[in-house]
């Protein structure tokens, strides 16, 4: 693997877009595309990517780049690729960007299917936890306790009472060729992953966690901060799929403060030293089923 | 190559263009979006270049040792500043 900061293109194929300042999932998209290069077809689905993207006539994409119905991310994407090799075309690279709400709900059978035919697309799922284009609704990657505008902070429910579906689990049980986690916070493990994948021939996944400081009331100059404070404390896992195999990539020696984590944020801002408690134990069981199933020590 | 629709009617499969059938066109900037905005010291750069890679709006490019920042595009989050071990970076009011 050899990108780096210094060897990454230099060019930016995602400029100009009108993302919030310091939007995680703009980072994202813009970083992968970097890495991927002028020859990546972009196709992203309903969702803020394609909201501050293409505000005709303010194009900021620099590559091919095409919206997608909202469930439709990897139909179009099969049908690019299909496209494209009918027309003999051989050097490019079908990349999709796909929220959270596009990914794990409304477009799982989509991408189910596309796996299912092992297409040479790549699918990145950029997830900062809610649909945030229609205004913060919660979605099945929403975070247990999370305040959005349909699990809203009352009396008696405080916020989302489900936890966070196992995207990644998901995806690598369809014994897809390549999946793979990753977050903003660190840039260097999700660009080594973005060229894996983008080098596979065949269906790979990257789940990119990616902080909305206007959906999450975090400062803007705090996403990716608060990117990699997830992996450290433990709420998130950086973590491969390859060849039937599960590797962790980063194995935090002892885990941050989760009450930190939480308390910074203003979605959570309700949420009692109980339910702080609650989101600790959730992490330690999940962790342990990790350890059991997945990554041996 | 980048094409413009108008260039041509695309009537077969083998006439419709390897690349995007619009201008990569900005007609408007983003400097509005700004209350700070951040300014490099460069003599305390090291040109590590964590700040042109973090950077969401990839504003700023490689310059020499250093880096410059485009401020028509810069929106002013200061992640950058954040992202900066040298404390090179810092924020200022925009008047
Ligand atoms: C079929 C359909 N239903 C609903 C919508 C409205 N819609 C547009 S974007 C969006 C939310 C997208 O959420 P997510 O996929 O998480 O992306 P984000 O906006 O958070 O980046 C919704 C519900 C739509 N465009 N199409
Ligand atoms: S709402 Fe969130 S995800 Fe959408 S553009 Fe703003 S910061 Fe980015
Ligand atoms: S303030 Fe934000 S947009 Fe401006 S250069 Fe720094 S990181 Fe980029
Ligand atoms: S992060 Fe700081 S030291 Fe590194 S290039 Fe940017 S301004 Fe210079
Ligand atoms: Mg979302």
């Amino acid at each position: 693997m050899s990108v780096n900061v210094n060897t990454l293109r230099e060019d930016e194929y995602f400029f100009g877009h009108k993302a919030c300042a310091g939007c995680g999932g703009a980072l994202a998209v813009r970083i992968a595309l970097k890495v991927i290069g002028p020859n990546a077809i972009a196709t992203i689905p309903a969702g803020c990517m394609s909201a501050v993207g293409f505000n005709f006539p303010q194009l900021c994409f620099k590559n091919n780049a095409i919206i997608s119905t909202f469930a439709g991310t990897a139909s179009m994407m099969t049908g690019i690729e299909a496209g494209l090799k009918a027309l003999g075309k051989k050097d490019y690279k079908v990349v999709g960007f796909a929220g959270d709400g596009g990914t794990a709900d409304i477009g799982i059978q989509a991408l189910s299917g596309a796996i299912d035919r092992n297409d040479d697309v790549l699918y990145i799922c950029y997830d900062n936890e809610a649909y945030m284009n229609t205004g913060i609704q919660k979605s099945s990657l929403t975070p247990f306790g999370a305040r959005t505008t349909t699990t809203p902070a009352g009396r008696n429910i405080k916020g989302n009472q489900k936890v966070k579906k196992n995207m990644f689990e998901i995806v690598a049980a369809h014994g897809i060729r390549y999946c793979a986690t990753a977050s903003i916070g660190y840039l260097q493990d999700f660009m080594n992953k973005v060229e894996k994948a983008a080098s596979i021939k065949g269906t790979s996944y990257i789940h990119v966690l990616a902080p909305c400081p206007t959906g999450w009331g975090i400062k803007t100059d705090e996403c990716v901060e608060v990117a990699k404070e997830v992996v450290d404390c433990g709420l998130w896992y950086l973590a491969e799929y390859e060849h039937g195999t599960y590797r962790l990539n980063r194995r935090p020696r002892e885990f941050t403060d989760v009450a930190h984590y939480i308390r910074r944020q203003d979605r959570f801002k309700h949420l009692s030293d109980t339910e702080i408690k609650e989101i600790t134990l959730q992490r330690d069981a999940k962790w342990q089923l990790l350890d059991k199933q997945y990554f041996s020590k | 190559m980048i094409r413009d629709v108008n260039e041509k009617a695309f009537t077969t499969l083998k006439n419709i263009p390897f690349a995007p059938a619009y201008k990569h066109t900005l007609v408007s900037v983003n400097s509005g979006f700004r209350t700070e905005k951040p300014v490099c010291n460069r003599d305390k750069c090291n040109g590590c270049f964590l700040c042109y890679l973090y950077c969401p709006d990839g504003v700023i490019s490689k310059d020499g040792e250093s880096i410059s920042i485009n401020y028509d595009y810069c929106k002013g989050c200061g992640i950058c500043q954040k992202i900066c071990r040298k404390d090179a970076i810092h924020m200022e009011k925009e008047r």
